[in-house]
């Protein structure tokens, strides 16, 4: 990876960049030619209707998919050309993922599945422990530290999903529909987390909703119409 | 890392302890019955030449009639031996230690409310030191005895369990058909033989108060012959053919009315069989083995489908397709060299319920169950390649929508 301080590009430039399904008749541009910057300690929310590219560019973004054509540039890497274990390591350092579905290991303590991500960064037993543990008192959790997931609420899962993506300490956390499967109390509880990952660490959050309260918790608002960036611009709260 | 992944590894498999189980059962059965057949089968060898030892290597015996394996007219009528040719043929050749002639039938033999079905041996006491039978109790035959044909007899001590129970049986009389006969000695027991029959079985007059009181003619049924220390059996055998020959009148040219076998050879050809039956066994013992990789696959590859979202989520967060697939190999391992493990238990176990049903003696083999347990391991990487390479491939984004 590329020293980030060598490079006058933002944290990530997508330039152009397309994602096509299928061939000919059946073709699908999920991604149409998109241009994005977004500079490091952003709070960014990405919204349209479904099937408007959202969830594409959600992977894009995070390594998951690689684009059809385009440049997308993070840290100043060229990263759509990289293999499928190099864009692996890119995740393992540098992001971090929320899922709609909290997406944690059934039968496995909250904190073993924070640990997750750090065993294959390779730390040792006693570090992972301390990170991990750090990371859940950060959402709040950490007296749940042992406990499995279907012992926890909805909200205490996602919880523990955010520190699992925090605890392999990224510089940009993916949240695909955070809020999703949460209730609007536990919705708001859950992006106040977020809120203050971004405004106390600095961290570069983008998240995914269509739920417009939630956006308001960002700073920039991304809105996308069939696999094209309709409107780029500050919500309220920034404004 | 790969101590992670073997932690993880025996995670998972005592998540689902019970389909674990049942996964590695073909395992456990082939490993087992594998370890099983060949430590029984060492055993069984060990007791055959253990058996031939004791037997004495120098004993032969000779039998009216051809040799059965060889072939040759059957039922014709055969002459048989008298205890004036045991006597000429002991007499005649040097190389003999000592012949007994036995005349052999079964009776029922009764004391008090007991009674048992049993082998009659006629002889003298040369049979003693011919086939090695030492006294437990009491004593061997007299001369009168033996001359006059007394009703006295030595039992085995089958017969002496059966009858006596705890009650000496020194002194006692026990009916034989119509005679009544004392008990004289009891023999020290010797347990099963090479063939699986009780040696101890049996009851042991003088050889002419069996003819008269029992079989009711003068016929023997075979010779019982020790050959000379030092002498080779060989050699004693070839002597014995051509002095019976001589014996029984038969002229150049004519085939031979009786057989001399010689224990030697026939340890050899039984140990023989033992091993190719222990080949054989153990062969599909070796097949189960393949079944139970079979199933390990089978399971694994269900346990992939089932788990295709933790593989996404683990893809997600930067597992590289090698450890996702080193994952699932070492939990088929682990799961297999489990099988391994508990079906060398079991093995060693039936293998030892099988010696002390047998009675022969348990021996264990390091090296299969050095094999046994490579083996498993080596079914374990075979079959567990397959599914892991299945969960390296998957597309996490298509992994993590399954539900």
């Amino acid at each position: 990876m590329a020293d980030p301080a060598s490079t006058d590009l933002p944290l990530i430039r997508l330039r152009d960049i397309s994602r096509v399904y299928g061939m000919g008749e059946a073709e699908v541009r999920a991604l149409d030619g998109i241009n994005l910057d977004i500079e490091k300690g952003e709070f960014v929310a990405i919204m349209g209707p479904s099937g408007s590219g959202k969830s594409t560019a959600m992977n894009v973004l995070g390594c998951l998919d690689v684009p059809t054509s385009g440049q997308y540039h993070f840290n100043g890497v060229e990263v759509a050309h990289l293999t499928q274990d190099q864009r692996a390591l890119l995740r393992r350092h540098y992001l971090g993922f929320i899922f709609q579905g909290y997406n944690l290991l059934p039968r496995t303590s909250a904190l073993q599945n924070v640990e997750l991500p750090l065993i294959y960064k390779g730390l040792g037993r006693a570090e992972r422990h301390a990170a991990a543990t750090e990371a859940l008192a950060k959402v709040g959790l950490a007296h749940r530290a042992s406990h499995d997931p279907s012992e926890l609420s909805g909200g205490q899962q996602q919880r523990v999903a955010i520190a699992r993506a925090l605890a392999g300490n990224p510089q940009v956390i993916l949240a695909d529909e955070p809020t999703g499967n949460l209730d609007t109390k536990l919705s708001a509880e859950i992006m106040e987390v977020l809120q203050k990952l971004n405004e106390e660490d600095g961290l570069t959050i983008i998240m995914v909703t269509h739920e417009a309260d939630m956006a308001e918790f960002a700073h920039r608002l991304i809105w996308m119409v069939d696999g094209r960036i309709e409107r780029d611009g500050r919500t309220s709260r920034a404004a | 890392m790969l101590w992670e992944t073997v932690k993880l590894a025996v995670q998972a498999i005592f998540r689902n302890a019970l389909r674990s189980f049942l996964t590695v059962l073909g395992i456990v059965i082939g490993v087992g019955a594998v370890i099983a057949m060949v430590t029984v089968g060492q055993g069984s060898t060990e007791q055959v030449t253990a058996d031939v030892e004791k037997l004495g290597t120098n004993m032969l015996m000779v039998m009216p009639g051809q040799d059965a394996m060889e072939g040759g007219p059957v039922g014709t009528a055969v002459q048989l031996f008298s205890i004036r040719m045991n006597d000429l043929l002991e007499e005649e050749l040097g190389v003999i230690e000592v012949s007994a002639p036995l005349s052999m039938g079964r009776a029922r033999v009764v004391f008090g409310n007991e009674n048992r079905r049993t082998d009659m041996v006629g002889t003298d006491n040369r049979y003693f030191s011919a086939a090695q039978w030492e006294v437990e109790r009491g004593r061997l035959f007299d001369v009168t005895e033996l001359q006059s044909g007394k009703p006295v007899c030595v039992i085995g001590e089958t017969v002496r369990k059966d009858l006596f129970g705890t009650s000496d049986p020194i002194g006692e009389e026990i009916r034989i058909q119509t005679l009544s006969c004392e008990v004289i000695g009891l023999l020290k027991s010797k347990g099963a033989s090479t063939f699986g029959s009780d040696q101890d079985d049996f009851v042991i007059m003088p050889i002419r108060t069996f003819q008269r009181r029992i079989a009711g003619n003068t016929d023997v049924s075979l010779f019982i012959v020790s050959v000379r220390d030092g002498v080779d059996t060989e050699r004693a055998k070839t002597e014995i053919e051509a002095v019976m020959r001589d014996l029984r009148r038969i002229g150049r040219g004519e085939e031979d009315d009786f057989t001399v076998m010689d224990m030697k050879q026939l340890a050899t050809m039984l140990s023989g069989i033992t091993g190719i039956l222990t080949g054989l066994l153990s062969a599909v013992a070796a097949v189960s083995l393949l079944v139970g990789g079979i199933g390990i696959m089978n399971i694994m590859l269900v346990s992939v489908t089932e788990r295709t979202r933790e593989i996404g989520i683990r893809l997600a967060i930067g597992a590289q397709a090698w450890q996702v697939l080193l994952q699932f190999l070492v939990e088929a391992i682990i799961l297999s060299l489990f099988g391994g493990l508990i079906g060398i238990v079991v093995g060693l176990g039936m293998g030892l319920l099988g010696a002390n049903m047998l009675s022969i003696p348990f021996r264990p083999d390091p090296q299969i169950v050095l094999l046994a347990f490579a083996f498993s391991a080596a079914v374990g990487v075979v079959f567990g390649f397959f599914p892991a390479r299945r969960a390296a491939r998957l597309n996490p984004i298509d992994a993590l929508r399954r539900e």
